[in-house]
């Protein structure tokens, strides 16, 4: 063992597995859970939200109005106010990247829905689809490529927001942000960086993936 | 390729076909537009009618009352007898065959799947209903291997016969099209019009039509039903009466100018008085023929080209119709084709029949000017 500061691999190799909470397995999976969540909670939510929103065109403008107000306010604040309900946990962070998310989320399915064009919508009517059947059947469907692009950059934004959680203990991988506060040592603020980069790629390249398996129709549209 | 069509597919249908009758039927919108004006007419079983009219005049809108997607206000529509406002919607249009202008079809399903819709819809076990599908596609003369594409990979002309396909997938004894060929280009509007009439000579469906073409409506229709503006029914008639007896002005416009010259396609050329000396062999040409014109023949008789003994080395234009299926109007159309004046007939394999000169062509003419 040399006697200067470890190697960024070999700091990285010893604070892998400590053990401890503040390992970076630890964080990467901290991460995860509340980047995850929030994706998974705003799309299960947005999805009644925008079909309520084309159902009911009145409710589109107080909603987004309200929505774009919520991405708007700086998340610390937001943490103190959660704070007092829901503690220093997880829940805090999960909660406005939720929110966050779904700002981006309704107006991508509010759109998707509205790219169905009328000919196809009446046509559905005519074959004689049930109203329900016509939206799982025809108008999701259709809607799918609009909104996983809005899912792509709600996850790659909320992966990246999580680190702001470091600001009240629970920031996952963005912890290793506030060491390198304290204590001008680099490999852990790389190892954050690179490691959050990592995770969005992923996750950017698992819905490029699905949006294939699921909308083959949108590629040979673009090869042809 | 013949095939038949009785029944057996599906519970909401037996293939059989059904009279539609409107009864009384206005539809006023809340705004007190009167879209449809109390219209009474019926649609007869196994028969084209075709709605047509400038727009406004309720025609779309008179179509859509069929299949409840809208709703009349007054008055009531029968499917042989059974008031249409008393059948759960989805339950209706499933067996009512259903075709709009740019086709409609689902942009995520493969052709085939989209032709299954219905039966889909109805219950069907998937491979019948695929089977089914490829059978039609082959039905409205569409390549099996489309089946596997995507709507967007087809041809206007195209998506429209999968339109087709779709709405006579689960067989419905009722067919409802809303200016379905309007939006090809005018020689593929000819081919899916020609091939809609082969259709229902083999399918006898009862067909309601929507057009604003009259041209269409006279070509397609057994029966023409004329709206004017404000939903009001201006006659209704086959398409040779309504050519020669407009019932009003209105009418006689919207027929248009040259509604003498379209009346002659309803008659058969049939009648025509054919010569059969007027024809030569290329190589046997007589230097003293009386005649002005003489059709020269290959061995086996098809034609190769008028020549008039005056300027025996001109080869001049010839025109045909078919003997004993075309109609006058495509007669004249060949003898106008010629300078020689005169119409060659020919049989389904080319061969000349005889030919109708001047005079045969004057006396049909004077005939049918007389009906």
């Amino acid at each position: 063992m040399s006697d200067g500061p470890p190697t960024l691999w070999e700091w990285f190799a010893r604070n892998w597995d400590t053990g401890r909470v503040g390992s970076i397995s630890n964080l990467l999976s901290d991460h995860l859970v509340m980047s995850l969540v929030p994706i998974v909670a705003a799309l299960v939510l947005s999805l009644p939200l925008g079909l309520a929103c084309v159902r009911f065109r009145w409710l589109y403008q107080p909603t987004s109005g309200l929505m774009n107000i919520l991405y708007a306010l700086p998340s610390l604040p937001i943490f103190m106010l959660l704070i007092s309900v829901t503690g220093l946990s997880q829940t805090t962070v999960i909660i406005p990247l939720t929110f966050y998310a779904m700002a981006v989320l309704i107006p991508s399915v509010v759109d998707g829905l509205g790219a169905v064009p009328d000919h196809v919508r009446q046509s559905a009517v005519a074959m004689g689809f049930t109203p329900v059947r016509r939206l799982v059947q025809v108008e999701l469907p259709i809607a799918t490529p609009v909104v996983l692009a809005g899912l792509r950059v709600v996850a790659v934004s909320s992966i990246s927001l999580v680190s702001v959680g470091a600001l009240i203990g629970q920031g996952g991988l963005g912890m290793l942000f506030t060491r390198a506060y304290q204590n001008p040592f680099l490999p852990p603020v790389i190892v954050g960086i690179v490691g959050i980069v990592l995770l969005a790629l992923v996750a950017d390249g698992l819905l490029v993936l699905a949006q294939r398996l699921l909308t083959p129709w949108v590629r040979a549209r673009r090869a042809s | 390729m013949r095939r038949t069509w009785q029944g057996g597919y599906g519970p909401a249908t037996n293939g059989r076909s059904r009279v539609i009758t409107f009864d009384s039927v206005t539809k006023r919108y809340p705004d007190g537009t009167v879209a449809v004006d109390n219209l009474s007419l019926e649609a007869p079983t196994g028969q084209i009618t075709v709605f047509v009219g400038p727009s406004g005049c309720g025609k779309t809108t008179s179509l859509r009352m069929i299949n409840r997607m809208i709703d009349a206000s007054d008055g009531q529509i029968l499917l042989d007898g059974t008031a249409v406002q008393t059948i759960d919607p989805p339950t209706l249009r499933r067996g009512i065959g259903y075709v709009i202008q740019q086709a409609g079809l689902f942009p995520h399903r493969k052709i085939v799947d989209n032709v299954a819709t219905v039966p889909f819809l109805l219950g069907w076990d998937k491979k019948k209903a695929r089977d089914r599908a490829m059978e039609l596609l082959e039905v409205v003369g569409l390549d099996p291997a489309m089946a596997q594409r995507y709507p967007f990979q087809l041809s206007g002309g195209q998506q429209q016969r999968v339109g087709v396909a779709r709405a006579l997938a689960a067989d419905p004894p009722v067919l409802l099209m809303d200016e379905p060929f309007s939006a090809v280009d005018p020689i593929v509007r000819t081919s899916l019009q020609d091939e809609l009439l082969k259709l229902q000579s083999e399918l006898n469906k009862t067909i309601v039509f929507v057009t604003h073409d009259i041209d269409e409506a006279i070509k397609l229709g057994d029966r023409v039903a004329v709206l004017r503006v404000g939903g009001r029914l201006a006659q209704l008639a086959d398409p040779k009466t309504l050519l020669s007896e407009p019932a009003d002005e209105f009418v006689r416009e919207f027929l248009g100018h040259d509604r003498g010259i379209r009346r002659l396609q309803f008659i058969s050329a049939a009648g025509l008085r054919l010569r059969t000396d007027l024809t030569v062999a290329e190589d046997a040409f007589p230097a003293d023929s009386d005649e002005p014109w003489l059709l020269i023949v290959t061995p086996d008789r098809r034609p190769v080209a008028w020549v008039t003994p005056r300027r025996p080395e001109e080869r001049e234009p010839y025109g045909t119709f078919l003997h004993g299926k075309d109609n006058m109007r495509s007669a004249l159309d060949a003898a106008l084709l010629s300078p020689s004046g005169c119409a060659v007939a020919v049989d389904e394999d080319g061969k000349v029949v005889g030919v109708a000169t001047r005079e045969a062509l004057d006396e049909a003419l004077a005939e049918a000017a007389d009906v």
